[in-house]
């Protein structure tokens, strides 16, 4: 048996197997929301507003016994190089669903019975990783509007691209690379104190070792991608002049 | 944690370790760690840890002043949106006056505004009174609608922003701490300059001197501002 070269050992982008792309952070953007914050990645952006919680309506939706959590991700029609028909679809649903499942699991409403908190996701610029960049930023935002959450989340993508594991996938290595065994992209989300993971989806082949090492490689780009939630978290505004250590005002 | 210094903590993150301290409201106990369940400052009191929020919804706390509108009227009660999780509730009782149960939209109707006080607050709730002076219903005037963190700087320090405002206009500021204003004079222009001079404040809650600006403003105006008023500026401007 011919053991196949590997066809991807240097990046597209010039970086290291393990480098994320440039991160920024920013929190409370859009003045009228409770909270707000952006995410962006190399080319990928998000924007996160929070708005609750609110009474439910419907009724018969609510839950007595505690508040719900309901997210819309979309992509803006001018985000990719195609235009996309804006609205909802088959994709925006699911990614919808699957952050609101990852952040469940930390946010606690049992506090706010027959309420809603609604996560309004955006990307107005994408370069794959857009659902990570989406929670990434949605994270930030539930922090911001004060909602009560057991711990952080982080998002990242990994992946195997041909033969090499890597994080952080931008576009061409997400969908533009069929060489070899092809690509295969993993969004997982790390918890920020537990360490555990609020989502994990894979698109793609991999093997049961290399899979491990990916999730090992997303913990700890997580880990860095919680500095800059947590520092952008701790420079928003609002917070500074009672920073100072001055009588609170009022 | 250095003492006396605010602390900004992010969920998820150890506030104080050690098993003799008690986790307040916003924080919770992960082994001997207590650690910050929302995003907020931290507030520690002898051994009790708690974390203040300083962003977000309006969370209604007992004897808050709030401005509202009446959305329900109930066989015993009104029901008061304030921009709150959930509607207020102002039983009949709670009323300065005789109400006839069956005609209790002679008193307040839909969509009237009214200043109650919070009187008590649950989870699924909250319950309002108007029995005390300066509350009841408005009528009249304007409301502006800031934000409920921005109240304390429109407030300022022991009343200071507010108390400039009232003496430049002349008219009568009721700060809700649902981040409602009711502005109420005899002038409408004075009325709109109130408003005007509280945007003003509002849109800069983060600028330094900001009572030196909204002075300024007020001078622009062609407004007098109060020079026998000690207005403390140094510490709320910092």
């Amino acid at each position: 048996m011919v053991v196949k070269k590997n066809l991807y050992t240097k990046r597209k982008s010039g970086r290291k197997m393990d480098e994320v792309r440039p991160i920024t952070a920013n929190v409370g953007i859009v003045p009228s929301a409770d909270g707000s914050a952006s995410f962006q990645t190399g080319k990928t952006k998000a924007i996160a507003v929070v708005r609750g919680p609110r009474t439910l309506h419907p009724q018969h939706m609510q839950n007595a016994q505690t508040g719900i959590l309901r997210v819309s991700y979309g992509m803006m029609p001018f985000s990719v190089e195609d235009r996309i028909r804006p609205g909802p679809n088959r994709r925006s649903e699911e990614i919808s669903k699957v952050t609101e499942w990852a952040l469940s699991s930390v946010v606690d409403l049992s506090g706010f019975p027959n309420t809603v908190v609604d996560v309004f996701v955006q990307i107005p610029q994408a370069d794959a990783g857009t659902r990570v960049a989406g929670i990434n930023a949605a994270a930030l935002a539930l922090a911001h509007a004060g909602i009560p959450m057991r711990e952080m989340v982080s998002a990242i993508g990994v992946g195997k691209i041909d033969k090499s594991l890597v994080v952080d996938l931008d576009k061409y290595e997400d969908s533009e690379f069929h060489d070899g065994e092809g690509s295969t992209d993993i969004p997982v989300v790390v918890t920020s104190r537990t360490k555990e993971i609020a989502l994990l989806q894979l698109d793609g082949k991999i093997s049961v070792d290399e899979f491990k090492e990916c999730i090992e490689m997303a913990k700890k780009a997580c880990d860095g991608i919680l500095k800059v939630q947590m520092d952008a978290l701790r420079e928003v505004s609002g917070v500074r002049d009672q920073k100072s250590g001055g009588k609170k005002n009022g | 944690m250095e003492k006396g210094k605010r602390q900004i903590v992010v969920p998820g993150e150890t506030i104080v370790s050690g098993n003799e301290f008690l986790p307040g409201d916003g924080a919770y106990r992960d082994g001997v760690d207590v650690v910050a369940g929302c995003y907020g400052i931290v507030n520690v009191y002898e051994k009790h840890v708690r974390v203040v929020p300083v962003s977000g919804a309006y969370y209604p706390r007992r004897g808050n002043t709030i401005i509202g509108t009446i959305v329900d009227i109930t066989f015993n009660g009104w029901l008061i949106d304030f921009g709150g999780a959930q509607n207020a509730f102002l039983p009949v009782a709670e009323v300065p006056r005789y109400v006839n149960k069956n005609e209790m939209a002679e008193f307040l109707n839909f969509g009237e505004s009214v200043i109650v006080k919070v009187w008590d607050v649950k989870s699924r709730g909250v319950d309002v009174s108007m029995k005390m002076r300066g509350f009841g219903k408005i009528e009249g005037g304007m409301i502006v609608s800031i934000g409920a963190n921005k109240v304390p700087r429109v407030i300022g320090r022991e009343g200071s922003m507010v108390k400039m405002i009232k003496d430049a206009t002349g008219c009568s500021v009721t700060v809700g701490q649902n981040g409602k204003v009711w502005i109420s004079g005899n002038d409408t222009d004075k009325e709109v300059v109130a408003k005007k001079i509280i945007e003003l404040i509002a849109d800069n809650v983060m600028a330094d001197g900001l009572t030196d600006r909204v002075e300024k403003y007020i001078k622009g105006m062609g407004l007098k501002v109060d020079e026998g008023v000690e207005i403390v500026n140094e510490e709320t401007d910092k």
